[in-house]
């Protein structure tokens, strides 16, 4: 579906590109193994390196390069034996160094794709232009005092990805996709934990605007450090629709940095092109040039677990899921391991139902994720189970899931302890039938003289006066047998 | 105790603390005694009397337990001020980093001080280095021990390892630490009779030495002779992991290597080091080393590094480049010198502009300058590819030659005050010294002689990457066919 403006000219089409900063899972920091974790008080977690004391000097943290080439395989993309990090020199009273050590003209992964999943169910690849390593910067904080500014370096040295994508975004709807769908990546590879508000994955994101059916790529403007994926889409609809009205009233977008303010909705100039830094990049002389071979690779290519796209063809394939669920179902690792462990000898479809109606629901009431579900995996396939054999019907399942949602404990014991076992002994069964045929002759007539719904009727009069336990194929079968029969 | 301390080499040194001739505490007091009667000379910026004797101290007792740790063990150096050393306050000679006292010791000066030498203070320097006559501290300028009496001005000891040369040269101490950036090791050794000598890149760490040029700076010793180059260079060396640039060797046994002999080495005299405008005392003394050592038995040829004459522009476009970055942590924000402002660029401003001296900042603004866009391919991209031609001069000469001979500097030490407003004549003292730097090879000045004023002259000695042991076994010979003996104050 093409997302276009409607401009007064005619319709204008958007072209994005997002650069994403994910912070690698690592083991420390990416030169001065310094540790990486988040929450520590501030200025707590800084080396001699981070802090740039005279004469230290960085070294490279192998963990970051496996995680970076992990990423890259999980990205499809060309992995570079050879990479270089350079220096990227500006000023600020957070960049302890006066540089930031960053890779320019050789990153260590190249050119790759991520699919997106559309809610439609339709895919659609966006390019990826390149990933690199870079260390981050530390956080100034502006509010502590009138006069100061504090300066916490926590951050400072942190191990960056900055994953860069082609233009080929076309929508925020795409865009929202292309989030989500990249974090799921780094999720399900373990290298990155995506976490928006932790600041653990950061989007700028490049938008420019063209009339529809043009080649031509316009001015594009950089909207930084959007932190959520809700924003993103917001930010570029406002933007997209702000660089129309400018081209429509004659004048000319401009090249420059901008910032979303959520708030009130609208993107502000940071700084123009003429202010732009010359960042005077060259190879850091403190470092030598990152080359592994293709055993490396191959050594962590084996360590890879399966991927979204590659589990969803699964699901749809041998487990007969469609693609909208599996979609769904493989959005994020732990549900597809959740899927998996409940699915494991029931019928999928029907876990997967269970799963994306009853139970995504219930989470959501509960403001849970799945780590935090009350009905654990194995109990969602037993009840599953309990319906397959026939145990309980589906109906009396729903009652059950409840009970499971507030106690946890396993279906069949909860069967068990209400009674709630389905009725299949015929006679048992039978004896019910007679019953309310008994006690109803009027609609049993109007059955017989061919009124054959009122048969509906009979069955739910049975079901009632068996608490909802008889099997409703056997009751059907009798009522039938006795009323037509 | 002799009473020339001057006549104290590493090796004497050692001798005699092995066979309890003297201890330690009493070489070290005599070393502070003659560093307070010395001040004269500007040679050191921060003296550590009470850390020399506590380590002296320390010294003689290992001594007495028999846990001695080698040749170093209780010998007083000095150490460059560039060096940043565990509770003793560091300042590159520079006003920016005010008051800044390290919580880490360098690699280098922790070896030396591992291997048990004692040091006496931290010596003078050219502001980060940056020099060639010791005249940019912003502590003030090194005096030349060698400056002859009744002379109007001081002569200028070399730089930037100045104070470092002066100490030694002045008897205020045994050895001591240099670093070499394009030269600074050398050029003032040549300037006061001592033997100066940078190894291999990446022989010594660079972890805890102050920045100047991260692809060229070296450390390295500076000593009476030879055989002490060697076995300092020994303590100071090794391979270490937090510097990543670090080589992953052993330092092979360099003192053995000092044979004196020279019999079937191949010695190269590099055509291109002729220079117009050298004064023919220093080409007189080059061809009396290249006589010595055919003297010697070894087969001098003249040999051809065609490169040679882009060095010079190549290492003033990609030393002030990487300073340009290295000095960008020097801001005010973190330690040493702050001067506030109205805003953050403001505080940069001020700070930066009072805390460097004027040829720090002219050598940020031209290495700012050759890396900002537009002109970074036409200097600092072009002049990495000239350094890579250069070095592939010398690795081609090498096959045919084991060392190169060639004079250290182009001149001998001159008055304070010469050259002082022309930045290029003082870059030209580094015209000798700097393609093995570029090259990142193994280099020494060796002394040869004196000249009409009585002035030392060196010679330098080039080697092949990690070719040390090749190298000291050619300067000891050198050294010992030029029987430099003379000293300050003693001259003609």
């Amino acid at each position: 579906m093409t997302y276009l403006i409607q401009g007064e000219t005619g319709d204008w089409e958007v072209v994005i590109g997002l650069e994403v900063h994910a912070q690698a899972i690592t083991n420390a920091k990416l030169f001065s193994g310094a540790p990486a974790t988040f929450g520590a008080g501030p200025n707590e977690n800084v080396s001699l390196i981070d802090a740039a004391m005279p004469g230290m000097l960085p070294v490279i943290n192998e963990m970051a390069i496996e995680q970076a080439v992990r990423t890259g395989l999980g990205l499809r993309a060309a992995i570079n034996k050879y990479s270089v990090f350079e220096r990227k020199n500006y000023f600020y009273a957070d960049l302890p160094q006066g540089y930031q050590i960053s890779q320019y003209l050789h990153p260590i992964v190249g050119e790759g794709v991520v699919t997106l999943d559309l809610s439609d169910g339709s895919t659609r690849d966006v390019g990826i232009e390149r990933l690199h390593l870079e260390q981050d910067a530390g956080k100034s904080i502006h509010d502590q005092d009138p006069k100061r500014s504090m300066i916490d370096l926590n951050r400072a040295g942190v191990v960056l990805m900055e994953i860069v994508s082609k233009p080929d975004i076309r929508s925020p709807e795409e865009a929202g996709a292309y989030l989500k769908k990249l974090r799921a990546i780094l999720r399900y590879l373990g290298t990155c934990d995506g976490n928006m508000e932790e600041g653990s994955m950061r989007a700028d994101v490049n938008v420019s605007v063209r009339p529809k059916g043009a080649d031509e790529l316009r001015t594009r403007v950089e909207v930084k450090n959007v932190n959520s994926v809700r924003f993103v889409m917001q930010a570029i609809e406002v933007e997209a629709e702000r660089q129309v009205e400018v081209w429509e009233d004659g004048d000319e977008v401009v090249q420059e940095t901008r910032l979303f303010d959520p708030n009130k909705g609208e993107t502000r100039a940071m700084r123009t092109k003429e202010f732009a830094h010359d960042y005077r990049y060259f190879p850091d002389p403190d470092l030598l040039p990152v080359r592994f071979d293709d055993d490396f690779i191959e050594r962590i290519k084996a360590t890879l677990p399966e991927l979204p796209d590659d589990k969803k063809d699964r699901f749809i394939n041998d487990m007969g899921l469609s693609a909208y669920d599996a979609g769904v179902l493989v959005a994020d690792r732990e549900t597809a391991a959740y899927f998996e462990d409940a699915a494991k000898g029931r019928d999928a479809k029907t876990v997967a139902n269970w799963l994306t109606t009853n139970l995504f629901g219930a989470l959501k009431k509960l403001d849970k994720g799945i780590g935090e579900s009350p009905v654990s995996a194995i109990h969602l396939g037993e009840l599953v189970g309990l319906i397959e054999d026939e145990t309980i019907s589906t109906k009396i399942a729903k009652d059950v899931f409840e009970e499971m949602l507030k106690t946890s404990k396993a279906p069949g014991d909860i069967v068990e302890e209400k009674g709630l076992k389905q009725i299949t002994d015929t006679g048992a069964i039978e004896a019910i039938v007679d019953q309310v045929i008994a006690d109803n002759p009027e609609q049993a007539d109007e059955v017989r003289g061919g009124n054959d719904k009122a048969i509906g009727w009979f069955v739910g009069q049975v079901m009632k006066a068996s608490q909802g336990k008889a099997n409703p194929g056997q009751v059907n079968g009798l009522l039938r047998a006795k009323l037509l029969g | 105790m002799m009473s020339d301390l001057r006549d104290w080499t590493i090796a004497s040194a050692s001798d005699a603390l092995e066979k309890g001739e003297v201890s330690s505490v009493e070489l070290t007091g005599a070393f502070i005694e003659a560093m307070e009667a010395g001040r004269t000379l500007n040679a050191f910026i921060t003296e550590t009397p009470e850390l020399a004797r506590e380590r002296a101290a320390e010294s003689d007792a290992r001594r007495k337990n028999g846990d001695a740790r080698g040749p170093m063990d209780g010998v007083p150096i000095a150490m460059k001020d560039l060096f940043c050393t565990e509770g003793v306050r560091t300042t590159a000679a520079s006003h920016i980093l005010d008051n800044f006292i390290p919580t880490y010791e360098s690699t280098v000066s922790g070896n030396l001080r591992d291997a048990g030498s004692v040091m006496l203070g931290k010596t003078n320097l050219d502001e980060f280095a940056m020099g060639s006559a010791n005249i940019t501290s912003y502590f003030g300028s090194v005096k030349n021990p060698w400056t002859p009496e009744g002379a109007n001005a001081n002569l200028v000891p070399g730089g930037s390892s100045g104070g470092s040369v002066a100490a030694v040269s002045g008897g205020l101490a045994i050895a001591a630490t240099g670093t070499d950036t394009g030269g600074s090791i050398r050029q003032p050794a040549s300037f006061t009779g001592l033997v100066g000598m940078k190894p291999t890149y990446g022989r010594c760490s660079r972890w805890g030495v102050v920045a100047f040029a991260s692809s060229l700076d070296q450390a390295g010793p500076l000593t009476r002779n030879v055989e002490d180059a060697a076995i300092m260079l020994q303590a100071m060396a090794g391979h270490d992991p937090k510097d990543s640039t670090s080589l992953p060797l052993d330092m092979p046994d360099c003192r053995a290597a000092c044979t004196r002999d020279a019999k079937g080495l191949r010695v190269g005299i590099p055509k291109e080091y002729t220079l117009d405008s050298m004064p023919a005392e220093i080409q007189k003394l080059w061809d009396q080393g290249a006589q010595w050592f055919r003297d010697m038995g070894a087969d001098v040829v003249e040999v051809s590094l065609p490169h040679t004459k882009y060095a010079l522009p190549t290492y003033y476009i990609v030393a002030p480049a990487e300073a340009s970055s290295n000095l960008a942590r020097y801001d005010g924000v973190r330690y040493g010198f702050r001067k506030d402002g109205a805003s953050l660029d403001e505080m940069y401003e001020l700070t930066r502009g009072e805390g460097f001296g004027a040829e720090v900042q002219r050598r940020v603004m031209i290495g700012t300058y050759v890396l900002s866009a537009g002109y970074y391919d036409a200097y600092y991209v072009k002049a990495q590819q000239v350094r890579t031609l250069i070095a592939e001069d010398f690795k081609k000469v090498f096959n045919d030659v084991d060392v190169l001979l060639t004079p250290t500097a182009p001149s001998a030490a001159f008055f304070e005050g010469e050259k002082m407003d022309d930045p290029i004549a003082m870059y030209l003292n580094d015209v000798f010294t700097v393609p093995a730097s570029l090259a990142g090879l193994p280099a020494i000045s060796v002394p040869g002689g004196l000249d009409t004023s009585g002035l030392p002259l060196g010679l330098q000695l080039i080697s092949g990457v990690c070719q040390e042991e090749t190298l000291f076994r050619a300067a000891s010979a050198l050294e010992e066919a030029a029987g430099f003996t003379a000293r300050p104050g003693e001259m003609a």
